[in-house]
């Protein structure tokens, strides 16, 4: 049953994806400029232009062309870059992993830090730590990215302390991670960006689980605060949050760009940001069709997710 | 205060309650004085209305207090603990006492158990926390041995089983088998058959009288359900506004009553034999309550050969390979009552859906004044449906809780196109004077009224538009007994004054003889029995009915 279910689920995945690469296809063909043009250069003559289109297949008719590329995604040949004149796929793939370690970082700080604050904070309601959680994470969840990014580097590289560096500077060819404190801060402010949402959702299932039937019943069994709160509260509290950690995901993804922007990081968001400056336009295609297809999966992770923790999906109901 | 403490104090008692005073947050007193015994092997039934404190007093025997709650000045103390007061307790020793000495049984199992976690894993919990026996295993057997003794499967496989998989009554079972899986010496009771249907009930209360019985258990039963306190309870104490006013042996409290709230209280039962008043208008007849079929006939005029109100023919629906009507035919004339009568899964909320056009997927036909109506409301002329109304189950769901009363009441009438607002004003005030609202009411929200006072308010805004068959579904089973009966009395009232017709739907066959003419039993989606009142009741043909009238409790 549950299987039947993923599997549904997987091929409406599919389905979205699919609209997705129409809708960036023709939103990248209705770009100004000819990506021949913009590798060439403006000296180019006319005779290298029309046989680098005929190269690129750029007189086709626009659904071969769909076609093509649509083919390329699935077998990796994400076609050529018009600024570098190498392949998109080389171009991107150190790129990928940059903005990869960027993510993981920060949801492997966010999610557990989140859910144990809003945790904490449901069980002293009302008190001074929840109303101080509760303060900061509505002011934090007021604030633009870039905001707090900012506020960061002032506080902690140039006016105030400096104790982190503010820019990546990593030699091009050498991994990120090899830097670890030039990550603090994009990991920082992605984290901060991210994490009030989870407390407040954490936060809000948890109040209405401690109010439930079912917990009243633990502790009427005797049940140890400890153990009522870790077995009976907290998994059925998961299930809304793990939605809520599906959409942070999904945005740190496509919210990367600014923060990586801002901090010169050298991941996908500041490879989209260079390819729409030089119209690129076959790197902004493989770009956006890879933060939907992220949003996608961490979506559909959320919902097994949801499946999985929740029995009466899992299993039959009552004859 | 009024309490009286009984001859059985004599008697070692489980648990004592001595001068339990209560205070909210906001230093409201609810709980006044409450003093009660409890002795091993007997069952006192704690008797009240919901907000009278019976299960504020029933948690306090835990030392637990709801939200909003503060802390209880009195004294409780347990047999077994010797003269430790329970309202005095660290909670390490709380914890210690709860589940192992005194046991709950909670209202509603489904929401209760743990919906995440197997059965067996959460019988398995409490014999763990409390160190019942040496060893797992032995642990593992306890749990098998406690379901079998309330009657439940106890195989591996069953105890895999999640909440969401057993039955109502096999999860108010489990319920049963958690408060006694460490051998308790009390076990609080808090309306646990409160929900379930009549042959479930009998069997829940079976199984808690035995066990309580056989193990010498002392027991602590709340309810508002005066016929379940015959069937089960020793000892009576009847609670009224935080206060116990009445307080004796079941037989004293049940058949020579001294106070008149707990008169009050069992007129408001509901007989099978039509005997008691239930309420206080006498709808039709002077001498009994029950509204007598002929007397409609002859108050209507109604010619012979007249044509019923509604018909309804082979009329079935299933879901897949689920049939959950087969083939229903019935007929109700104009100004007759039905009861529909069924457990749930019957099929009796699907059927009037059905005739409500709620539900439009069903074959077979509904007929209205001999014409035959669509399945669905959609496809109903305006005035068709404004000829059936609809009352639901909870008036705590039905009613648009940011609305106020007049506006939710006033919704059928702009759906029918009355424009004029002064218009649409005087109809409401007229339908809630009907139910005796009155037009303080009408300005105030769903949130402000009472159980009853919000049933009342859906029953007026199905008799806003004068329909001439009114839809009953369940409409007092979430209402105490008194309130039913003032419910009632308004549905007889109204029938006998606008001629209305009602289908009645329950899975309470005591009421039969208080609100229908005739009653039609549903069993697995068909009509087993069908007739007059009088004659289903005293000569049931299936033996279903029988099995329901056998399993009633009375007295």
């Amino acid at each position: 049953m549950i299987s039947r279910m993923i599997l549904r689920r997987l091929v409406v995945s599919l389905g979205i994806l699919l609209v997705v690469s129409l809708l960036v296809f023709f939103a990248t063909l209705l770009l100004p400029g000819d990506p021949a043009q913009a590798i060439l250069g403006q000296q180019a003559t006319e005779d290298r232009l029309a046989a680098l289109r005929e190269q690129m297949n750029l007189n086709d008719p626009w659904w071969q062309r769909y076609l093509a590329w649509l083919g390329g995604i699935f077998t990796g040949n994400l076609g050529i870059s018009a600024a570098t004149g190498g392949s998109v796929a080389a171009l991107l793939s150190e790129r990928i992993s940059a903005s990869l370690v960027l993510l993981a970082v920060a949801g492997v700080i966010a999610i557990p830090v989140g859910i144990i604050v809003g945790t904490y904070s449901a069980l002293r309601r009302d008190r001074g730590f929840d109303r101080a959680a509760t303060g900061v994470s509505l002011v934090l969840a007021s604030l633009p990215e870039f905001v707090i990014g900012v506020v960061l580097i002032a506080l902690l590289s140039t006016t105030v302390f400096k104790l982190l560096p503010s820019v990546t500077m990593a030699p091009p060819g050498e991994a990120v991670w090899n830097y670890p404190l030039q990550l603090v801060l994009p990991t920082l402010t992605l984290v901060l960006v991210v994490i009030p949402y989870i407390i407040r959702m954490m936060r809000a299932t948890m109040l209405e689980v401690l109010d439930s039937g079912y917990v009243e019943m633990a502790r009427l069994k005797g049940v140890p605060e400890r153990q009522v709160i870790t077995r009976h509260a907290i998994p059925h509290a998961l299930g809304p949050v793990a939605q809520v950690v599906a959409i942070q995901l999904a945005w740190m993804a496509g919210g990367v760009v600014v923060i990586e922007f801002l901090f010169r990081y050298p991941g996908i968001g500041q490879a989209l940001v260079d390819a729409v400056t030089n119209r690129d336009v076959q790197v902004v295609q493989a770009i956006s069709i890879i933060i939907a297809a992220a949003y996608v999966v961490v979506n559909l992770l959320a919902d097994v997710v949801g499946m999985v923790t929740n029995p009466k999906l899992r299993t039959e109901s009552a004859a | 205060m009024t309490a009286t403490t009984t001859e059985s104090s004599v008697i070692t008692s489980a648990l004592s309650v001595r001068d339990l005073d209560i205070f909210t947050e906001q230093d409201r007193q609810v709980l006044f004085g409450v003093e009660f015994d409890l002795q091993p092997g007997r069952i006192l039934a704690l008797v009240g209305e919901s907000g009278s404190g019976k299960t504020t007093a029933g948690l306090a025997c835990m030392g637990h207090f709801r939200k909003g709650l503060a802390r209880g000045t009195g004294t409780i103390t347990l047999g077994r603990s010797g003269t430790q007061n329970v309202l005095q307790m660290p909670q390490q020793e709380l914890r210690a006492l709860r589940g192992r000495h005194i046991a709950y049984v909670p209202q509603d199992p489904a929401l209760s158990l743990n919906p995440a976690q197997r059965i067996g894993a959460q019988i398995l919990e409490v014999l763990q926390i409390h160190g019942y026996g040496d060893s797992t295993a032995e642990r593992r057997e306890r749990v098998g041995q406690v379901l079998a003794e309330v009657g439940l499967k106890n195989d591996e496989a069953y105890q895999h089983r999640y909440p969401h998989q057993l039955s109502g009554g096999q999860q108010q079972r489990v319920g049963i088998a958690m408060a006694f899986a460490c051998r308790p010496s009390v076990i609080v009771l808090d309306e646990p058959t409160t929900g379930l249907d009549v042959s479930t009930q009998a069997l829940v209360l079976e199984t808690i009288k035995e066990l309580s019985e056989r193990h010498q258990v002392a027991g602590l039963y709340i309810t508002h359900d005066l016929a379940v306190v015959a069937e089960l309870a020793d000892e009576v104490a009847v609670m009224l506004r935080g206060r116990i006013v009445e307080h004796g042996s079941a037989r004293e409290v049940l058949y020579s009553p001294q106070h008149d709230y707990t008169k009050a209280l069992l007129d408001a039962v509901p007989d099978l034999e039509g005997c008691h008043q239930v309420g206080e208008v006498q709808a039709i007849t002077s001498e009994q309550v029950q509204v007598q079929a002929h007397q409609i006939r002859q108050k209507l005029e109604l010619p012979a050969d007249a044509q019923p109100l509604l018909q309804v023919k082979n009329l079935a629906l299933s879901y897949g390979a689920a049939k959950i009507l087969n083939g229903i035919n019935l007929s109700l004339d104009p100004g007759e009552s039905m009861m529909l009568l069924g457990e749930s899964g019957s099929g009796k909320t699907t059927l009037s859906r059905c005739v409500a056009g709620l539900n439009d997927d069903y074959t077979g036909t509904v007929a209205l004044n001999g014409v035959e109506l669509a399945p669905g409301t959609r496809k109903r002329t305006a005035s068709q449906r404004q000829h059936i109304q609809y009352i639901f189950q909870s008036p705590f769901s039905s009613l648009n809780p940011r609305r106020t009363i007049s506006e939710s009441v006033e919704v059928p009438l702009v759906m029918a196109g009355v424009r004029s607002k002064s218009h649409r004003r005087d109809r409401v005030l007229e339908a809630l004077d009907q139910v005796r609202l009155g037009k303080s009411y009408m300005d105030r929200r769903p949130g402000d009224l009472s159980g009853g006072e919000r049933q009342r308010a859906a029953i007026a805004r199905a008799l806003v538009n004068a329909p001439s068959l009114l839809v009953c579904d369940e409409i007092t089973s979430a209402l105490d007994v008194s309130v039913q009966a003032s419910i009632l009395d308004l549905l007889r009232t109204i029938q006998a004054e606008r001629q209305m017709s009602l289908l009645f739907v329950t899975h309470n066959i005591a009421l039969a003889r208080h609100i229908s003419q005739r009653i039609a039993v549903l069993q697995q989606g068909k009509i087993v029995d069908y007739g007059h009142t009088d004659a289903v009741l005293e000569n049931p043909q299936h033996e279903y009915t029988q099995q329901l009238l056998a399993h009633i409790p009375s007295f």
